[in-house]
């Protein structure tokens, strides 16, 4: 019994990986209709909902298993919550569309579940074999929700390429851990700190591990120049698969990334933050960019998502707690910002099919106001007007990189958020000031729930008073896991 | 209970929500209730921000109706007024009623939302001149470009995507560097509080990028020249009563913006680059008054007029004397209600004729002479005619100017020249002459609506030409403590750099 109770820091993580083998049996016996995947889906929210109350069940101190492979601390514990909430959601709004396409088949949740796992022990990973097993499993379960639609050229284009650019990032990634571990004898991110921090100036080849490393990451949360696979990605898979990838993926690596540089790193700061420097200059701009020219509302979104990176690693580069906390808030926002976009692009659907052309959405303030004021709300908040909580997640960010005194890079993150606006505005542009086209079929519950409460949260969570003040506390405790 | 320690200021903000949610619950075609319940909830408004200028204690410089409620942590939400706010938010639910009546009948469609976009809008702008915390600020600045936008894109003109678009993204950018601004002032200062900040001295240096980054944001808002070219397109396609409110208070923040931040925070910077802002200021009353003499577009033409006179404003405000600020202020408020005027003068005829082509026009007189009328007062106050508003601010600005620097009211006195004629010539050809065209033939006279909406206008138009004082009262003590903190600031910097 005592031993079961000295696994108490990994019941999230085995409740996830034991739910999904059950659901995986559950499955394989059943006759495959879409009702037995839809029960099977349900089932897997549930397990989803277990793991999250797993995490909140957890003592508030920080938590090692493994010799330090495997660590819970608050921020770990926050993050996966995160994870966990947007993966629920994801998962939910999957099944009116995959429904429609009569793929509402069991292993779908199944292998959200076992990406879900990956990204926990991601988000845990207290060590270079830790990450690199939780970064893979995740991996190799988006590679085949990317091409979920096998009958689908673009959706098998999708996970084709998605599959080949990330197995060369994870190599990459291995070939700088391997670096590392060659260079300080340890792949244990507290053994690797103390022996990068001995030496005094930074050993070379440590320093080429750490690049190595950091490219390999870079390219799970897309930020340029290892971006190339997302917009692609976002075009050819399945829209439900996206929302998944947009929110919980994005969210799992950012913290990873967090974890890897503050954790393993903390000595190797100013080598560390050039990077960081230059992928988020790079990902504004290319994001702000890109985007401008795209018709296609997915592909539109790709490139936002890595324009929003870039913007939450300005948060990074400021290496200090309010940085780290920004991050938490940047990403925190940004998965229910972009959960409530992909609710609202689920929802564009016709008699003849899905659409995902951005002029499609002409004078949709015409014939259904509640979701265009929707879609218009998650816009201006993803341009980060105010009172929208887009606002404040840039606000947090740029506040602490300005008390870093990075003030070159806030003034180009400035410079790319006044950019992107214009793309976010053009979308608000359709909506409402365009002649009316041919209507949409009526929003479904699940996504017109999702848009609805994604929305309202964007509008009130920072306005109305109290809240905004725990949800900060509630992202500063997180942050103050790490020392800086 | 007493009035005083209620919380007014809140309620004035927030009011106009309450009729935003009545509104939206109302069934599709419910048009006309629409329009009453928010004409009834400006007018209440209205009626509550008068109640907070009765109360209104003018002997003091403090901030009055303060109130504090915890927010995001450090940053509160905290509001007040002091003499310099006070005429700014009057000014604003104070033309709300008169916007919703002008759109009546000129707006047809989609009555609910424009509606409730105009109801938004009062809201943020009530908020910008009561907030005393710079994030507080900072959204509700930022903020109302999303109804302005909205306003300007549904409702507008044939070119209203450009214009709207032209306006959010120039004037978004201006605002994100004071974003800026404001977050190394928060990291200076340790607080965000505008009271605190206030007597907060800030290094030489740091006051040089902290003015230029609020510049940034408030020379777009005024605007000022070079960075005023989005106001043209923007007046031009926005409903008339959109224009109004741009017109008359969205410029206004930008030389609040002066008065409230740049001056007393950044005294330093404000007198070294005192030059940069007069030269600028007279460019633009010289250059933009030319411009307006070449327009063809009556609501161009009165946007171009906007500019140079918000000239005089950043000349007065820079002279640092208190007929200067006074003046400015006074400028301000008087163009408020002018430029409104102008605006819905033009709205008139629009409705009649859907064209704002000066062409088009002509002799209106014999058949319009209460129109006439309206639109003469508005004339000559815009030229600064004394016995009109126009002329106090004028005319206390550029004295102001006169003892501060000769070369500058020297130049800027040439816009009374300039002004007069592209008015003149504007009122001659809209109104004057034989009724010649066929087209103006069957043109009616002012509605009792439209005679409503104008003669409040023209009321306060013509009783602030003579009598002044309520409006100087009101500023008195706050631009004295104003010009005294920033006069003691300078010569504690020069007594420094002397030592």
């Amino acid at each position: 019994m005592s031993q079961i109770a000295s696994l108490a820091p990994l019941f999230p993580e085995l409740t996830l990986a034991i739910g999904a083998m059950v659901l995986l049996m559950i499955g394989v016996f059943r006759p495959e209709t879409d009702e037995a995947g839809r029960a099977v889906g349900w089932l897997a929210i549930l397990v989803l909902v277990l793991a999250g109350a797993m995490v909140v069940l957890q003592p508030a101190e920080a938590m090692q298993m493994f010799e330090g492979a495997f660590v819970v601390d608050g921020f770990a514990r926050l993050m996966k919550l995160l994870v966990l909430g947007g993966s629920a959601i994801a998962l939910l709004l999957a099944f009116d569309d995959l429904t429609d396409i009569r793929q509402m088949k069991f292993e779908y949740p199944v292998l959200i579940l076992l990406s879900v796992t990956g990204m926990l022990v991601m988000i845990s990973a207290g060590d270079l074999i830790s990450l690199y097993l939780g970064l893979e499993m995740q991996s190799l379960a988006a590679y085949v929700l990317a091409s979920y639609r096998r009958d689908q050229v673009r959706s098998s284009e999708a996970g084709l390429k998605y599959f080949v650019l990330g197995s060369l990032a994870s190599g990459m990634l291995l070939y700088g851990a391997s670096l590392v571990y060659g260079f300080t004898g340890s792949t244990s991110f507290a053994t690797i700190a103390s022996a990068a921090s001995e030496g005094g100036s930074a050993n070379i080849g440590l320093i080429f591990g750490l690049v190595f490393v950091l490219v390999g990451i870079a390219f799970k949360i897309s930020a340029v120049p290892f971006h190339m696979w997302t917009p692609d990605v976002y075009e050819g898979a399945p829209t439900p698969v996206v929302a998944f990838f947009a929110s919980a993926t994005k969210v799992a690596s950012m913290a990873l990334l967090i974890r890897l540089i503050f954790n393993a790193f903390p000595g190797m700061t100013p080598q560390w933050q050039q990077i960081i420097v230059f992928l988020a200059i790079a990902s504004m701009l290319l994001g702000s960019f890109a985007a401008i020219g795209q018709q296609n509302i997915k592909r539109l979104m790709a490139y936002s998502s890595i324009g929003h990176v870039g913007f939450a690693l300005v948060g990074l580069a400021a290496a200090s707690q309010e940085g780290t906390q920004g991050v938490i808030l940047y990403m925190a926002i940004y998965l229910v910002m972009t959960l409530g976009v992909f609710a609202c692009i689920s929802a564009m659907r016709r008699s003849d099919g899905p659409t995902e052309d951005i002029s499609d959405l002409a004078g949709l303030a015409q014939h259904n106001l509640p979701m265009a004021f929707v879609f218009g709300a998650l816009m201006f908040s993803l341009a980060g007007i105010p009172p929208f909580a887009g606002f404040f997640a840039k606000f947090y960010v740029f506040l602490a990189a300005i008390n870093a005194g990075l003030y070159t890079l806030t003034v180009i993150a400035v410079l790319a958020s006044v950019i992107a606006a214009y793309y976010y505005l053009r979308i608000v542009k359709v909506i409402f000031f365009d002649e009316p086209k041919e209507a949409f079929l009526p929003v479904r519950s699940k996504a017109g729930v999702v848009m609805t409460v994604s929305a309202i949260l964007m509008l009130f969570a920072f306005i109305v008073p109290y809240l905004p003040a725990s949800l900060i506390s509630v992202a500063d405790a997180a942050a103050a896991s790490f020392r800086y | 209970m007493n009035v005083a320690n209620a919380p007014l200021l809140s309620l004035v903000t927030f009011l106009p929500l309450v009729g935003v949610a009545f509104i939206a619950f109302l069934p599709r075609d419910a048009v006309q209730n629409a329009r009453y319940i928010a004409l009834w909830t400006t007018l209440v408004t209205f009626a509550v921000s008068l109640l907070i200028w009765i109360n209104f204690d003018t002997t003091t410089a403090n901030f009055q109706f303060v109130e504090e409620r915890p927010w995001l942590g450090v940053f509160t939400y905290r509001v007040g007024v002091d003499g310099i706010s006070m005429l700014f938010v009057i000014l604003t639910t104070f033309l709300m009623p008169l916007c919703i009546l002008a759109s009546w009948e000129s707006v047809e469609t989609r009555v609910k939302e424009y509606m409730m976009a105009f109801l938004v809008m009062e809201t943020l702008m009530v908020g910008v001149f009561c907030a005393l915390d710079l994030v507080l600020f900072y959204l509700f600045f930022e903020a109302s470009l999303i109804p302005m936008f909205i306003i300007i894109g549904v409702w507008g003109g044939p070119r209203r995507v450009y214009a709207s678009f032209k306006f959010f993204l120039y004037t978004l950018l201006g605002s994100l560097l004071m974003l800026l601004a404001m977050m190394a002032m928060y990291w200076h200062a340790g607080t965000t509080n505008v009271i605190t900040l206030l007597s907060t001295k800030f290094p030489a240096e740091m006051q040089w990028w902290l003015w230029l980054a609020f510049f940034a944001s408030f020379a777009v808002k005024l605007p000022m020249w070079p960075v005023h070219t989005w106001l043209p397109d923007a007046h031009v396609e926005a409903p008339t009563a959109g224009s109004v409110i741009l017109a008359a208070i969205l410029l206004k923040m930008g030389g609040y913006g002066f008065l409230r931040f740049s001056v007393p925070m950044f005294p330093i910077a404000s007198q070294e680059l005192a030059p940069l802002v007069f030269a600028l200021s007279v460019i633009a009353i010289i250059y933009t008054s030319l411009v307006a003499l070449a327009q063809e577009d009556v609501k161009k033409l009165i946007a171009y007029s906007s500019v140079a006179h918000m000239g005089f404003v950043t000349m007065g405000i820079f002279t640092f004397t208190v007929q200067g600020i006074d003046g400015a202020i006074f400028q301000m408020l008087s163009h408020g209600i002018v430029s409104a005027a102008l605006f819905l003068c033009v709205g008139v005829i629009y409705d009649r004729m859907h064209t704002r082509e000066i062409a088009a026009y002509g002799g209106l007189v014999n058949r319009m002479p209460i129109y006439a009328f309206c639109f003469m007062v508005f004339t000559m106050a815009n030229v600064g005619l004394p016995g009109t508003s126009g002329f106090i601010g004028e005319f206390l600005t550029l004295l102001a100017a006169f003892k501060t620097n000769t070369w500058v009211a020297f130049l800027a006195t040439t816009s009374v020249v300039l002004s007069a004629s592209y008015m003149l010539y504007l009122y001659r050809r809209v109104i004057f002459g034989a009724l010649e065209k066929a087209s103006l033939k069957a043109i009616t006279d002012m509605t009792p609506r439209e005679i409503i909406v104008m003669a409040p206008l023209v009321i306060l138009t013509i009783l602030f030409g003579f009598y002044p004082a309520p409006i100087l009262d009101v500023t008195a003590a706050s631009v004295k403590a104003l010009v005294q903190n920033y006069e003691a600031a300078i010569n504690t910097a020069a007594a420094a750099l002397a030592r």
